[in-house]
């Protein structure tokens, strides 16, 4: 009889302490909307998004260029950090010896503790004036920022890719060898297409973290409000608009920051049914 | 006739431990040799030492010979790629692909550079006729191999393997997991390709040894125990152990 009551109430306990991590995010995304939304319909949503100029002062409120450069050093941060990610991951999985394997993979993990600042810091002193001296241009560019994300994003991809490799059974790869095939063969034929829903996943994640990345990307992006036209021109991104202003708006410019926020938190959001989506469908085969 | 594969004096270490002591076995071409014993025996070490599998498991090593042909498989000019295809193998898990049923097949063949759709067409119709899987999946070779049943799938893996025209076929239990049916089927497409292959199974257990071997070899504790034709080892084994075993009396 103790023992039922306890049993019920233990489960009431979790199911109200989970209902509280969904009712933050709920509450969250409410508060967001009813900030942002009020903006969003007096500008006209089409005028919002496409528009070209940002002059909060003058009431004008276009964001297209920051989903330029939002999307430009996300992909930029892709090609930078991916192939070499996923490289990391095959080798770690599948070369390393355990020896290595044990220094590769704390290292990795402190990769991800650095906080995002002092990313920012060193591509200010390191990265920009290197640009700035070999490429040419401000140096404050696309280009500075995909390095700098490319790095950051590099312990999601290797991770997550490295344990859906790992997470194969161990009958996929000693198939493919006992079937005569050389080990890279096996690796390049059956380890990698069995586990490319999760490197997909690894890789959209690794995009969701990039496109919401603010702190180090204000520093060494520039934060020109303009249609970059080279990987060396400065931009401002959907993140940095809102980190930048944040301080010292009020009224309808707050309320575009807001907006601002709604339009990354869809982003960021089809990114992650898209990952989500990937690693379901390999289950339905 | 010489033996197709030879064992000689083989002794297969785990790190420090021990696995086969001292392991002399032919295999005869053309046949099928089913090795039984109880778990642990050293069956599943003595199958990977034949095809080199072995060496993808850390620390482990052997010592004697293994002659595939009269030659050993450790000879300096035998490439361990060239050697997997010649002594093919099937695991106790079905391993598909998550390919196509047709690629599935089609795989080594397109590896050792077969292009020609034509040619690849018929290797995988050969190859699943053979292993009694045609019929069943003829119409449908496009569709992934992860959606046929654990039987089929294990067919399949079977077609696979012979799609590379292998010498030595060396099947690890098979059947274990599988349903009677498709058991016999996978056991009548045996007794087919004994004509053309020479078989070493571990079978599941002592019946399914009974139905398809010729020879039968006994292992207990890393050790060969009794050698011999089919009927011989199940209707006067020599030794105490063996009539044990295959009565049921451990194992």
């Amino acid at each position: 009889m103790m023992k039922t009551f306890r049993e019920k109430l233990s489960g009431r306990v979790f199911f109200a302490l989970a209902v509280s991590s969904i009712a933050a995010l709920a509450l969250i995304t409410l508060f967001i909307l009813v900030k942002g939304l009020p903006v969003i319909r007096s500008v006209g949503l089409f005028k919002f998004i496409f528009g070209m100029r940002w002059a909060p002062g003058r009431g004008e409120f276009g964001i297209f260029p920051m989903i330029v450069g939002s999307v430009s050093v996300t992909l930029g941060a892709a090609l930078a950090g991916v192939p070499v990610g996923i490289c990391c991951a095959i080798f770690l999985a599948e070369f390393a010896p355990a020896p290595l394997r044990n220094i590769f993979r704390p290292a990795i993990q402190l990769l991800a503790g650095i906080p995002s600042v002092v990313y920012g810091f060193w591509g200010l002193l390191f990265v920009v004036p290197l640009i700035r001296d070999h490429l040419g241009g401000p140096g404050l560019s696309i280009l500075a920022g995909s390095v700098i994300l490319g790095i950051m994003i590099l312990p999601t991809v290797i991770s997550i890719s490295e344990v859906s490799l790992l997470a194969l059974p161990r009958q996929y790869k000693e198939g493919a060898l006992a079937l005569g095939m050389t080990h890279w063969q096996a690796i390049k034929s059956v380890l990698l297409p069995a586990s490319k829903s999760g490197i997909v996943a690894a890789v959209i994640l690794g995009l969701g973290r990039a496109i919401g990345e603010t702190m180090a990307v204000i520093m060494v992006l520039g934060n020109a409000v303009a249609l970059p036209h080279s990987i060396l021109d400065p931009v401002r991104t959907l993140t940095t608009n809102i980190g930048i202003e944040m301080g010292y708006a009020a009224g309808e410019h707050q309320q575009a920051l807001f907006a601002t926020g709604i339009v990354l938190f869809v982003i960021i959001m089809l990114l992650n049914s898209a990952a989500q989506f990937i690693t379901r469908e390999k289950k339905h085969k | 006739m010489p033996p197709k594969m030879a064992i000689r004096r083989l002794d297969f270490f785990y790190e420090k431990k021990q696995a086969l002591f001292g392991l002399s076995l032919d295999i005869p071409a053309n046949g099928i040799l089913a090795m039984i014993g109880p778990g642990g025996s050293g069956i599943t070490t003595t199958l990977r030492a034949l095809n080199r599998l072995y060496e993808l498991t850390p620390g482990a090593r052997m010592e004697g010979e293994i002659l595939l042909d009269g030659k050993s498989v450790h000879g300096a000019d035998v490439s361990v790629t060239q050697l997997r295809r010649r002594v093919g193998m099937v695991f106790d898990v079905p391993t598909p692909l998550p390919v196509s049923i047709f690629d599935n097949v089609a795989y080594g063949p397109r590896l050792q550079g077969q292009k020609s759709k034509k040619i690849l067409e018929e290797i995988a119709e050969r190859a699943l006729t053979q292993a009694t899987l045609w019929d069943e999946v003829k119409d449908r070779q496009h569709t992934p191999a992860m959606r046929l049943s654990g039987g089929q799938q294990q067919r399949l893996c079977i077609a696979r393997m012979l799609a590379l025209e292998p010498e030595v076929i060396l099947l690890d239990r098979p059947c274990s997991g599988l349903d009677p049916i498709s058991t016999a089927k996978i056991e009548d497409s045996l007794t087919l390709l004994k004509q053309q292959y020479t078989i070493v199974i571990a079978p599941h257990n002592v019946q399914q040894a009974g139905r398809v071997a010729d020879r039968v070899a006994f292992l207990l504790s890393g050790r060969l125990i009794e050698e011999g034709p089919n009927g011989e080892v199940f209707a006067n084994p020599r030794d105490p152990r063996t009539s044990d075993y295959i009565t049921g009396r451990f194992g």
